[in-house]
């Protein structure tokens, strides 16, 4: 079974979490913490398996982390779990599959920023990897292809309802310098309904 | 109507979406805080607006708040409004926010039931998906068994996405909901060969979890998974497959066997590594169980090593860590084949990677020998120096202890060396394992006698230093040491040079800043030390030493009265007045030091921590009973420090003497404490005694100059280091002095044999520095050997442990209506003349079954064709009449330990043993089936039976033809243009020991009446040598409640339906029921199929609806024991039987 899943960057600000197990909020922001100190003062040529955080703890478990440029992926398992086919479930090694080639896929070329305006997503596609702390999938085909789908029928779902929300949320990311970052939302709300002489 | 929509979205469209947030919280690095709740406060007028996309886009930037650590219990509800929103979009945020913050403790979850069956059977297989996902988060015990049943269904879904999903989820269910298990359990297996790779390893991954957890109920499908390991090549399969074997082996020693030669083929063919690395695991753990009966495995042995040895030599760190976690595994077993690679072990300690350290760790318990303990101890201390966080540190330190205490200090040769070791671990800062030392000091000290001389005055040392153990408060962890060796040094206070210097160590008003319990072991052995010092000046007369003594003792010991611990301040002032009384007599020249000392007589035995578990209850002795009637009130606060008291100090034996000593004072701090209480201006802390304090205390404070930037040295305690090398050089000597004794001998017998003595020393030449006597624990007399299963009652997968296999008469079925038996096995060869034994046997074992069973399962009627007819009849004519006295008895015989249990549903109709064939008289074992039944609201008039038949004889079954008598109420669907009596054929043929289930469908008019319908099983029955006919008999019998179908109804619907007075009502009232509310409630629910509306306190009103769309509503209520059910429904009939059937099912506990 797997624990927790925790996906923080290299100064232990949380990017996901996923805890297969109730922690309060509180709890949880002290693992994320614990389990950030423990990682982040190991080098990246030592081993990628960790005993012990005491909070997430027990003997059963072990923490199994991989570390990718800004971002820590650390998963929570106990013994039932292939320390190794966890690994590869992170990154493809020897088997096919994985995790981050799978948000490779879906992200074009996954980066830091992708997944901080898109957790949702990553929680969809990660649902489609894991469920309730167990290995669901492992085919990465099958994955995308699945998360595909769903995203479709989101898309045809919004339909023409959604297509001035799409809009402006495409202006705003735009993020063009000359545009203010913070457009007063107030104002313009109150000038769009006076335009359309009804 | 098309102008409000664009108007919203337009609205919505200026909305911060989930990107604005994280984009502003970006933006306000300073701030962040303030600016996240003045989000909150836009969140919260989001979700008070009627549109639903608003909502949901609150609630997904809830679940990037949730992350950031922000508590939004608070909008749970808004969460089940988005999740019961119908478009996909929205149904996915609410999901996911559901699943990273409900738990079980939320209580809007309990709204969400509905929701989510609703959803589990939505067309749309992504909605259906997204519930499951969800669900997998925040199952509760409520939840999984409300919906276990959908779940089930989903798990024959057409697609595999959705099987997939439905059967990995089922184990959260078993979780919850134990009882699940057994029904759901040969739909799982089937899974297993689900053409889907998905579904399959889906149902691998959940029948392994629960192997790990129960092995022995799953050993039966190994040669299943046998089939799946060699035939699949799904790297994830094998490895979970190959791990489950590795949990079954040591129950199964034929299972490794037949493992080893496809394992070893894996791993030589395989390029994966994680596959490589789960196959020797493996392998290991199959050589492991198979040693202890064929010690001729050592090559295979050898292999596995070898093979380690090239993970943990590779430069992947990974590899080396889990190459030393395996070795470690076989370290257990083959310590010998690890030895070998001990230079690789060392090596590996020094490693700059924390947790190959600490594997390279749990390796060294194995490497130790008398000869190299010292040595790698001293390594290991320098690393204790070296080691950086606490957790590595502390673990050092318990692996220090661990290796030098194994069996029973096995390895130590020099106990002086150890203690010294023990004495330089408390300078370890911040260590939690004090209490460790402290009992490893007790433990030596006790048991080793030689040594006691040297630990106590290494003991005084440490007491007398105490100032540096608790001199920082971080450190209080290591204060424990104090208690051990304040008690050494009382309890073996002979040894003491100087006593009294000790005794004004344990006396130092710092003392009091430790805590409670040992500063009870201080005061309690500072009257120890205070007999010695008497002792000492025993007949001199007017001793001023003595006398001292006791104004030390009377001047210190106040401090410890006002202690606020009670176990302190009850010592201390027994000792107390005890001193002053002493005084009295001394100053009266009498010789006290005899009878003082006579208070602490006697010697102490270590004794076995398990002795008192071990000594059986002796005949007749009830520990549950009460000796006296327990008083009514507070017994328990009066008796609180007694019982500590005797807990902390186990000395009963005390002469005669000290209990009138203890009585009396006992009775004068009676008197002083009336004396206290009545006088209405003593105060506690009185100045006076506080001055008390004080005065010692001031002269007292020891002025330390402690140098930080030097590591901390308990001055006066000798180096262990200097140990090895007196060690070393007593081995030398101790060699030299064997050579000579050899080359005398060699002299003596010259020309005989010569002795290589320049090789290596044997363990066995080694002696010990100290004749050392090693006190064995001591158990009782009568001590049982057996060893206690310390499993963990809290363990949610104890539950599971659920033998599947063996057929357990109250299943709990979810909504399956019956659950059949056909035993029939026709293998064993019997004489004519066993045959009739065989048969009451048999006749026997089958009442005591259909009497448990009580109706669940039916049995078949074998008619056996020539033989004994008479006899036959007459015992079934017997057989009729016991029946007869059964139904009215067995309600009382019905003993079932849980509690719950099962339905009145099937019903046993009928059995007979024996078909006898022509030449040989045949035993049965026989042929087990199950199956259920189920409405669905889809088709009002049908019913599925489903029907598992397995065939547990050793002969192949084929040709199997399955009939019912149709009645003019139900009838067996057939397939268009078969006749009405035509028999069904079933699709598949049993080779020995396999079960498949069959489904049936029957058509049935009317369901207000329960009934039976009478069947036939006919199949061909081929052994090798011939091929016969056989024919099973059986009923079917669909009671009431089967037609009922658990359907959810909101209470406004059913109050608008209990107003419409189209129900006629009927109710029921049962005596002597005697369960919790909740239990009786699920039981209705669980087996009539009920679900609950609405529960207030002691009532509840419940709904379920007939196949044919009745209604049926109960109002429950309890007061003691007794329970009226008022029953509605539209059809009275049905009502009367669904009421007779949950009377009967509550009539059987």
């Amino acid at each position: 079974m797997i624990k927790a899943i925790l996906i923080f960057n290299n100064h232990g600000k949380p990017r996901l979490i996923r805890f297969y197990q109730y922690f309060a909020e509180d709890m949880q922001q002290q693992i994320i913490r614990e389990t950030f100190h423990l990682v982040s003062k190991r080098d990246d040529n030592v081993c990628n398996f960790l005993e012990g955080g005491s909070l997430i703890g027990g003997s059963d478990y072990k923490l199994i982390y991989r570390h990718y440029a800004t971002l820590y992926f650390v998963f929570c398992v106990d013994s039932s779990e292939s320390e190794l086919g966890i690994l590869d479930l992170i990154q493809v090694n020897l088997l096919q599959f994985v995790f981050v080639e799978t948000l490779d896929k879906c992200f074009e070329n996954v980066c830091e920023l992708d997944l901080i305006f898109h957790m949702d997503k990553v929680h969809y596609i990660l649902q489609e990897v894991v469920m309730g702390g167990m290995v669901l999938e492992t085919n990465m085909n099958e994955i995308v292809a699945q998360v595909e789908l769903q995203n479709r029928m989101e898309k045809s779902e919004g339909g023409l309802s959604a297509a001035p929300a799409r809009a402006v949320s495409a202006v705003k990311n735009m993020n063009l310098p000359e545009i203010p970052r913070n457009i007063n939302i107030g104002d313009i709300n109150i000038k769009v309904p006076s335009l359309s002489p009804f | 109507m098309a102008l409000k929509i664009v108007k919203g979205s337009i609205d919505r469209m200026f909305d911060k979406n989930l990107q604005d947030l994280v984009r502003g919280i970006r933006n306000h690095k300073e701030d962040e805080a303030k600016y996240i709740s003045t989000c909150i406060d836009e969140i919260k007028q989001e979700l008070k607006q009627d549109n639903i996309a608003v909502k949901a886009n609150a609630v997904c930037k809830l679940t990037y708040l949730q992350m950031l650590g922000y508590d939004v219990s608070w909008a749970a509800f808004n969460i089940v409004e988005v999740m019961s929103s119908s478009k996909f979009t929205y149904k996915r945020i609410g999901y996911l926010a559901a699943s990273q913050c409900f738990h079980e403790g939320t209580d809007v979850i309990m709204l969400t039931t509905n929701q989510i069956r609703k959803d589990l059977s939505s067309p749309n297989q992504y909605d259906t998906g997204v519930a499951l996902t969800g669900l997998s988060c925040f199952v509760t015990p409520d939840l999984a068994r409300d919906l276990a049943n959908d779940i089930m269904t989903l798990m024959s879904h057409t697609k595999p996405y959705i099987r997939k999903k439905a059967v990995l989820i089922m184990y959260k269910v078993f979780l919850k909901y134990p009882e699940s298990l057994r029904p759901a359990f040969p739909r799982l297996k089937e899974k297993l060969e689900d053409p889907d790779p998905g579904v399959q390893s889906a149902a691998v991954n959940v029948i392994c979890e629960l192997a790990r957890r129960n092995p022995k109920n799953y050993l039966s499908l190994a040669p299943l998974f046998f089939k799946l390991m060699t035939s699949s090549t799904n790297n994830w399969v094998l490895i979970k497959i190959i791990k489950l074997f590795g949990a079954l082996t040591p129950l199964e020693p034929r299972l490794g066997k037949k493992l080893i030669e496809p394992l070893t083929n894996l791993i030589h063919s395989t390029s994966a590594m994680s596959l490589l690395y789960e196959c020797v695991n493996t392998v290991i753990a199959v050589l492991i169980s198979l040693s202890s009966g064929m010690p001729n495995h050592s090559a295979s042995i050898q292999l596995c090593v070898q093979k380690l040895r090239i993970l943990i030599e590779d430069s992947d760190q990974n590899l080396k860590y889990l190459g030393l976690l395996a070795m470690s595994k076989i370290l257990k077993t083959h310590p010998k084949s690890v030895q070998s690679h001990k230079d690789l072990i060392l090596q590996c300690l020094d490693d700059k990677d924390e947790s190959i350290r600490l594997r390279a760790l749990d390796l060294l318990y194995g490497m130790v020998s008398k000869k190299n303990l010292m040595e790698i101890v001293k390594k290991l201390m320098l690393h204790v120096d070296k080691a950086e966080g606490t957790t590595y540190r502390d673990e050092l330190l318990t692996k220090i202890i661990d290796i030098c205490s194994q069996s029973n200090f096995q390895y130590i040769t020099n106990f002086e060396w150890y203690i010294s070791i023990l004495v330089e671990l408390t300078r370890l800062e911040g260590t939690r394992h004090g209490h460790l030392i402290a009992s490893q000091m007790l433990d030596v000290a006790i048991r080793v006698k030689a040594i006691r001389g040297f630990a106590v005055a290494q003991m005084a040392t440490l007491l007398d230093n105490a100032h540096l153990l608790t001199g920082n408060t971080q450190r209080n962890g290591i204060c424990e040491v104090l208690y051990a060796a304040a008690w050494i040094c009382g309890e073996f206070s002979e040894h003491l040079e100087d006593p009294m210097q000790t005794l004004e160590a344990m006396l130092r008003p710092k003392v009091a800043t430790l805590p409670g319990h040992i500063q009870a072991v201080y005061v309690q052995n500072a009257a120890k030390l205070f007999a010695t010092v008497l002792r000492k000046h025993d007949g001199e007369t007017e001793s001023q030493a003595a006398q001292e003594t006791s104004q030390l003792l009377i001047d210190r010991l106040p401090l410890f009265v006002q202690s606020a611990n009670l176990e302190v301040q009850e010592r201390a002032s027994c000792i107390l007045q005890l001193v002053k009384y002493i005084q009295k007599l001394q100053q009266k020249n009498v010789e006290v030091a005899e009878e003082v000392t006579a208070l602490f007589a006697g010697e102490l035995n270590p004794v076995a921590p398990k002795a008192q578990k071990k000594v059986p209850i002796p005949e007749g002795l009830d520990l549950d009973a009460w000796i006296n009637e327990p008083p009514s009130g507070s017994e328990s606060e009066d008796e609180k420090p007694k019982a500590v008291f005797a807990k902390e100090e186990p000395k009963h034996s005390r002469s005669r003497h000290t209990e009138v000593d203890e009585k009396e004072l006992a009775r004068r701090r009676e008197v002083r404490k009336q004396e206290q209480a009545s006088n209405p201006f003593y105060i506690k802390a009185s100045p006076s005694s506080q001055k008390v304090y004080d005065a010692p205390g001031v002269e007292h404070i020891p002025v330390v100059q402690i140098d930080l930037s030097v590591p901390l040295k308990v001055p006066g305690m000798p180096m262990s280091d200097q140990y090895l090398k007196l060690e070393e050089e007593r081995r030398q000597k101790e060699k030299a002095e064997r050579k000579k004794k050899e080359k005398k001998k060699k002299r003596e017998k010259r020309g005989k044999e010569r002795k290589a003595d320049s090789g290596p020393e044997s363990e066995e030449d080694i002696t010990p520095a100290h004749q050392v006597d090693i006190v064995t624990e001591e158990m009782p007399e009568n001590a049982l050997p057996s060893d206690d299963d310390d499993k963990d009652p809290n363990d949610p997968h104890k539950a599971l442990d659920i033998d599947l296999d063996k057929y357990v008469p109250h299943c709990r079925h979810l909504q399956f209506i019956h659950v059949l038996h056909i035993v029939m096995c026709r293998n064993e060869f019997f004489s004519k003349t066993e045959i009739y034994d065989f048969r009451r046997i048999q006749k026997k074992m089958l009442c005591s079954i259909e009497t448990r069973l009580n109706q669940l399962s039916w049995f078949p009627v074998q008619k056996s064709s020539k033989h004994k007819k008479k006899k036959q009849k007459k015992e079934k004519e017997e057989k009729e009449k016991k029946k007869k006295k059964r139904h009215h008895h067995h309600h009382q015989h019905h003993g079932d330990a849980g509690g719950e249990d099962s339905v009145q549903n099937g019903t046993v109709e009928e059995e007979e043993p024996l078909p006898v064939s022509q030449s040989h008289s045949v035993s049965l074992k026989r042929e087990v089936k199950v199956y259920d039944i189920q409405g669905n609201h889809q088709d009002e008039s049908k019913v599925v039976v489903s029907v598992i038949f397995e065939n547990k004889s050793d002969s192949f079954l084929k040709a199997m033809e399955f009939n019912v008598l149709d009645s003019l109420n139900s009838k067996l669907q057939r397939p268009e243009g078969a006749g009405a009596h035509d028999s069904l054929t079933v699709p598949f043929q049993l080779p020995p020991g396999v079960s498949n289930e069959a489904r049936f469908v029957f058509s049935v008019q009317s369901i207000v009446m329960p009934q039976k319908l009478k069947g036939t099983l006919t199949f061909i029955v081929k052994s090798d040598e011939s091929s016969t006919h056989e024919k099973l008999d059986f009923k079917l019998h669909f009671t009431c409640t089967s037609y009922l179908i658990t359907t959810p109804c909101y209470s406004d619907a059913y109050a608008k339906l209990l107003e419409s007075g189209d129900l006629k009502g009927s109710s029921l009232r049962l005596e002597g029921i005697n369960m919790p509310f909740h239990h009786l409630l699920a039981r209705i629910c669980f087996h009539h199929h009920f679900s609950v509306v609405e529960r207030i306190d002691s009532c509840a009103s419940m709904y379920s609806r007939s196949i044919q769309g009745h209604h049926v509503c109960l109002l429950v209520k309890t007061s003691d024991q007794t329970v009226s059910i008022d029953a509605k429904c539209d059809e009275p009939s049905l009502l009367g039987n669904v009421l007779d059937e949950i009377k009967q099912t509550f009539s059987k506990c």
